[in-house]
């Protein structure tokens, strides 16, 4: 008989996402609307770094925080779009993909008992990170009557004795949910006077529609405090080069760093070197890819509202959040209905938390044909569900937000 | 109306109905079809094609060829008269001005080789005022109007149906 393994791992629950889309995947002729990545391909000139690179022999270990050159890249960089300042020398590290900044952030502040809090929906990732470390994930409701934003009333009665952090991701997924300057500004003062860290996932940066970026890691007096998690992935559609970054406070950087140099050692090289190319000549393919999403994002919203399913149009990512309510089923029984009926495959709202109910999620980083189809799909299913006359009256009290 | 925004969509999918442009650039209907019928009246839009790949053998084979033409440019109407003179030809599907070492790049579209071929040597080169013609015929199609020009077996970009 073989010894029991850790008991966290034995009771952790394999993500939702992943559940649903195993149905999905043993059926013919589906299309997913699930997928949580560009679908672009990475720029050329990227890629073509990367290969001069490996031309040139730079095949080895980088240092266990990354390339130098490209840690001085990410300082420009942030410091020019974000006005996030970060000493490249003391206060970066370079990770594989904003996943491996989860972890990291997670082993090196949580103790066994402490809590973190997260917002519900939110990432799948984070509640397994924290109970790996040993904490526990203390859910905030967030809600579509709010924009999905985080209020200062509910950081401030979430917040115990126990917490240690909270993990914000904004622009969200799976909500696309966003947060301005003054919106962080109410926070401020809570999280100042608790101490609490914040990591704040920033990884859908780049895909902002509408306003100015803004970050908790712009207020100097919380500075101590703040992580930042980003990466190349979504921004310049590099998901499979496995490369983020985290920026951090000098005390908390070099913490960091000791376990990502046992666990980790350093990102693959070539990655790096196209992680440079992309942030020093990648600007114009940022833009015209966002510009892209901006239009699919429209239609998709138009779309659903005018079936009948009222979606708040979202400020950034590439995911929108409907609520299916009006139909009457449960976000699950939504999706499986969808996927039987039109092989359409969504993810159910509650895939990311209790509070997804009632909502479901559409990533529209997929061609415009393939959106269009789905939302024809989709059209049909609708009708087939809900007598004619019912459908007319939702949708004429729909308005678009 | 962000005119520059309806032309970039238009330009990559000429299909795209009016309803899909509005939801995408959030404007009414209206205003985007009275937009559309402005330039096409205006000759902004000339046009609406379709890409084909003819590498996959499904239409009649085509052959085409790029033809360097020089000409003496004539008093007062320059390269003009000559190109008019060009591109009134059928055959001829594209022609640029261009600077460098010839004057014309045209497009020509035929049957066979030797349709093309007869057509430099008995049209073009027989126009007025042009002085040596040199033929380019086209082996393969890579690219078109942006466009990736895939072979039959060429393996699609997979992605996951699911990320975690």
């Amino acid at each position: 008989m073989t010894k029991p393994i850790n008991h966290t791992v034995r009771e952790m629950k394999p993500s939702g996402i992943r559940k649903f889309f195993d149905l999905a995947s043993t059926m013919e002729g589906v299309i997913s609307l699930g997928v949580g990545e560009p679908d672009f391909a990475t720029p050329w000139h990227i890629c073509e770094s990367a290969i001069d690179s490996m031309i040139d022999g730079n095949t080895h270990y980088t240092a266990n925080r990354g390339l130098i050159q490209l840690r001085e890249e990410i300082a420009r960089f942030h410091e020019e779009r974000y006005g996030q300042i970060y000493d490249p020398e003391k206060e970066i590290i370079v990770t594989v993909g904003g996943s491996e900044g989860v972890d990291l952030t997670m082993r090196t502040l949580v103790d066994p008992g402490d809590e973190v809090i997260v917002l519900d929906p939110n990432y799948v990732a984070y509640a397994p990170a924290i109970e790996l470390a040993g904490g526990t994930a203390v859910p905030i409701r967030i809600t579509k009557e709010h924009e999905f934003k985080l209020l200062p009333e509910d950081l401030a009665a979430a917040i115990t004795d126990r917490t240690k952090a909270i993990i914000l991701n904004f622009p969200s997924n799976p909500t696309g949910g966003v947060m301005t300057a003054e919106d962080y500004a109410k926070l401020v003062p809570i999280l100042k006077e608790s101490g609490i860290y914040v990591i704040s996932d920033e990884i859908y940066a780049e895909l902002l529609f509408d306003g100015e970026f803004a970050s908790l890691a712009q207020f100097p007096e919380i500075r101590d405090q703040v992580i930042v998690i980003n990466g190349f992935s979504k921004a310049f559609a590099m998901t499979g080069w496995r490369l983020g970054y985290l920026l951090a406070p000098a005390a908390l950087s070099s913490m960091m760093n000791k376990v990502h140099q046992y666990v980790i050692m350093a990102a693959p090289t070539p990655a790096q070197y196209a992680a440079i190319q992309a942030l020093k000549e990648g600007i114009p393919d940022i833009e015209a890819m966002r510009e892209d999403y901006r239009r699919r994002r429209n239609l998709l919203v138009r779309r659903l509202n005018r079936m009948g399913l009222p979606t708040i149009m979202p400020h950034g990512t590439f995911y929108v959040f409907p609520d299916i309510t009006s139909t009457g089923l449960s976000s699950e029984e939504f999706c499986a209905a969808l996927l039987d009926s039109q092989k359409v495959a969504c993810v159910p709202g509650t895939a990311f938390g209790e509070s997804g109910e009632g909502h479901i999620r559409i990533s529209y980083a997929y061609s415009l044909d393939h959106i269009k189809e789905a939302c024809d799909r989709m059209e049909q299913f609708l009708g087939e569900l809900r007598p004619t006359d019912a459908r007319m009256a939702d949708t004429a009290d729909i308005e678009e937000e | 109306m962000n005119t520059n925004a309806l032309l970039d969509l238009l330009e990559k999918d000429a299909r795209l109905t009016v309803t899909d442009l509005a939801d995408m650039l959030e404007e009414e209907e209206d205003t985007v079809r009275a937009e559309v019928k402005r330039l096409e009246n205006d000759k902004i839009i000339c046009g609406y094609h379709t890409v084909i790949n003819y590498n996959r053998g499904l239409k009649d084979e085509k052959v085409m060829a790029f033809i360097e033409v020089d000409c003496r440019p004539t008093r007062d109407r320059g390269y003009d008269k000559t190109a008019r003179l060009i591109a009134s030809y059928p055959e001829v599907s594209t022609m640029y001005l261009l600077s460098g070492d010839c004057d014309f790049l045209c497009l020509v579209e035929g049957k066979t080789m030797f349709e093309v071929a007869r057509f430099v040597y008995d049209k073009i080169s027989a126009v007025e005022d042009v002085t040596s013609t040199k033929t380019l015929f086209v082996l393969k199609e890579y690219k078109k109007n942006g466009i990736m020009m895939k072979d039959e077996d060429e393996k699609k970009n997979v992605r996951l149906v699911v990320t975690p």
